[in-house]
């Protein structure tokens, strides 16, 4: 097939590049938790990496990881090619955009930035002309003189995201930079990672909760579940071939469907994903369904459907007539969009 | 069909009840009522007689006929500035430095442990732990030192049995803060307002750095910073408050002290000795108000001082 082969493309050109980060069997327990468990990953250098999961699956403590604040229980952590195990954060070339953004408060926006640079024994003019170059990469020059008490959450956000970046890092980490902020502000900033990510061309790993972040941004995702990485691969990957039922509700809350459900549409006793816009309503054929629910959500409607006891959802595109809550009506999909799962976990 | 439920409820009997609600519909005379009895304490009682004290310090005292003359003057102002008794506010003042300077070094890693890493019953233990030596009498507790850093005390004791007496003697053949004992000595004056003013240096800077988020200290090692520079540029700057709230207590505690000093130490007289024996078996209560003034004028210069450094820029 014609995709499959650029796929392949795309994927042998991530491999020609150098490692950034290694993960190698690494496991961080804290007594019976496992925060991580057994942890293989790899990060390409210059790429876009997201760590996806929901709270508690281990995609922070990852992170936390390559930034050194906490050390491997077991495993091996390499940071391009070199062993990070005991090496503390202060001899790292790692910076972090803190969730909460971790800004000084006894110090003003520029001393802020330029922190790191006095930490290095950078003289007054040089950090300060620095800094201010680092806050025009943020789109927010002239409030060098301000607390970080005064500002915004997402003046805040673009702080710290300078500070981090003043001291050059090879890996940048962010861990939930976008959470405290509002959807408008949120989409904004998104759109300036991914701009500032082309421009620096260093390496970006980012820890989020929000699918749609993840995939909208990332090169590749890694997707995180109690302490153990599922799925590694491209958003279109991960959207598209969800490979267990976990990645396939976690990501855009695919339909999971049984292996009997398959096997009775003459399919093979597997568990399968079906995406909720891939399914469409039909007069001529197709499977009969009840209409349970119907939820306007502005671009499209999604119905929730009863189809043999089983609950589905259907994404309908906002063009399309509106069947009433009890309506009997027919859906198909294309046998390709139904994916087949190799996990049933 | 049962009769809906009333939207407003009707309002409440009795006079309590009444006036409980008057005082939700107007919370300032709520705030009015609880406030006016402190404030009478505060503004009356507590400023009143710092005020008398102010006023008194203004009056002299006829040299002839000890009798106060009641006609403001700043003559025992004056009085303050002869050798004698600038000797007193100078020892005073020197030795509330020395413990304020001591009662850091010793609480900020009793502090700071207490307020990073201890947990659950452990910071219990650390509460109990300072708060303890606060429970019982202050009396007791000097005796209790005095009989510590006699020459027959137990320290003399342990240095001998550790064969290190010529230390202990080299170090009290030493001027100004040697002497016969330890608890004739400044030394022994130092260690023991030390020991009893130590808790109120340690609950502030206890509560200073507890305010200090532990991603701070990530972020600064994060952006290359050593543990020694995290200390200076972070965690020092944030606990700088807390630092002046526990000296501010050491420091005026030691100033206005006159128990401890009489007790423990040279016998030469400290501030609130001065005072004390001013007021009362000489009768000078003008020089008696202006010693005390001292303090107070001294503290205020600090807290200016400290305001100008930045101190309290972090709260």
């Amino acid at each position: 097939m014609r995709g499959h082969g650029r796929l392949q493309r795309v994927t042998q050109a991530i491999q020609s590049m150098s490692t950034a980060v290694q993960f190698a069997g690494v496991s961080r327990h804290y007594g019976a938790v496992k925060a991580l468990d057994e942890v293989d990953l790899e990060v390409f250098e210059g790429e876009f990496f997201a760590m996806l999961g929901p709270s508690g699956s281990g995609k922070t403590t990852c992170l936390r990881l390559v930034a050194g604040f906490e050390q491997p229980t077991a495993g091996h952590i390499k940071i391009f090619g070199e062993t990070a195990e005991g090496v503390p954060p202060f001899r790292r070339n790692v910076n972090t955009v803190f969730q909460d953004y971790a800004l000084f408060p006894h110090l003003n926006v520029l001393d802020n930035v330029a922190y790191g640079l006095m930490i290095r024994g950078a003289g007054k003019a040089e950090r300060y002309r620095s800094a201010e170059q680092a806050l025009e990469l943020v789109a927010l020059p002239g409030l060098g003189k301000r607390r970080a008490g005064e500002l915004s959450g997402g003046q805040r956000q673009r702080v710290a995201l300078a500070r981090a970046l003043i001291n050059k890092p090879r890996v940048l980490l962010l861990d939930e930079p976008l959470g405290a902020l509002d959807l408008k502000l949120r989409e904004q900033m998104q759109e300036e990672l991914k701009n500032l990510h082309q421009q620096l061309g260093i390496t970006f790993i980012f820890v989020t909760h929000d699918q749609n972040e993840a995939l909208s941004m990332a090169d590749r995702v890694a997707l995180f579940n109690e302490g153990q990485v599922v799925q590694v691969g491209t958003p279109q990957d991960i959207y598209r071939r969800p490979n267990s039922r976990f990645v396939a509700d976690f990501v855009g809350s695919s339909n999971v469907l049984p292996p009997e459900f398959v096997a009775g549409l003459g399919g093979e006793r597997h568990w399968a994903s079906l995406r909720p816009e891939s399914i469409y309503l039909t007069q001529t054929g197709g499977h009969p369904a009840r209409v349970i629910a119907a939820s306007f959500l502005g671009g499209s409607t999604r119905l929730a459907l009863d189809i043999d006891s089983l609950r589905i959802h259907v994404m309908l595109p906002s063009t399309a007539a509106v069947p009433v809550v009890g309506d009997e009506v027919y859906i198909d999909w294309k046998p390709a969009d139904m994916h087949l799962m190799e996990s049933s976990a | 069909m049962s009769s809906p439920q009333a939207v407003i409820l009707p309002g409440r009997q009795g006079l309590l009840r009444r006036f409980a609600d008057t005082l939700w519909r107007h919370p300032r005379l709520l705030l009015l009522l609880m406030l006016a009895p402190p404030v009478l304490w505060l503004g009356i009682i507590y400023l009143g007689s710092l005020l008398a004290l102010l006023v008194q310090s203004f009056f002299s005292i006829d040299e002839f006929s000890g009798l106060i003359n009641y006609d403001f003057t700043l003559k025992t102002y004056g009085e303050l500035l002869i050798p004698a008794n600038l000797d007193i506010i100078l020892r005073t003042v020197s030795m509330a430095t020395a413990v304020t300077l001591g009662a850091v070094v010793v609480a900020f890693p009793i502090a700071f442990y207490a307020a990073r890493y201890a947990r659950g019953k452990w910071k219990a233990a650390f509460y109990i732990g300072v708060m303890l030596p606060l429970w019982s009498s202050y009396l007791v507790k000097i005796y209790a030192w005095k009989l510590v850093l006699a020459k027959e005390g137990i320290l003399n004791w342990l240095f001998a049995q550790l064969h290190l007496t010529w230390l202990l003697d080299a170090y009290l053949s030493l001027p100004l803060i040697g002497g016969n004992s330890l608890s004739v000595s400044y030394t022994g004056t130092f260690l023991v307002f030390l020991y009893v003013w130590l808790p109120f240096m340690i609950l502030p800077l206890q509560a200073s750095l507890e305010r200090v988020p532990g991603n701070l200290l990530e972020a600064s090692a994060d952006l290359g910073g050593s543990p020694r520079q995290t200390f200076r540029h972070v965690v020092m700057p944030l606990a700088l408050p807390g630092v002046i709230a526990g000296s501010i207590f050491t420091f005026s505690l030691t100033l206005g002290d006159y128990i401890i000093p009489q007790i423990i130490g040279s016998s030469r007289l400290f501030i609130g000795q001065a005072v004390y024996s001013h007021q009362g078996t000489a009768g000078n209560i003008p020089l008696a108000a202006a010693f005390a003034v001292v303090p107070i004028v001294i503290m205020g210069f600090y807290l200016w001082m400290a305001k100008r450094a930045g101190a309290f820029d972090a709260l």
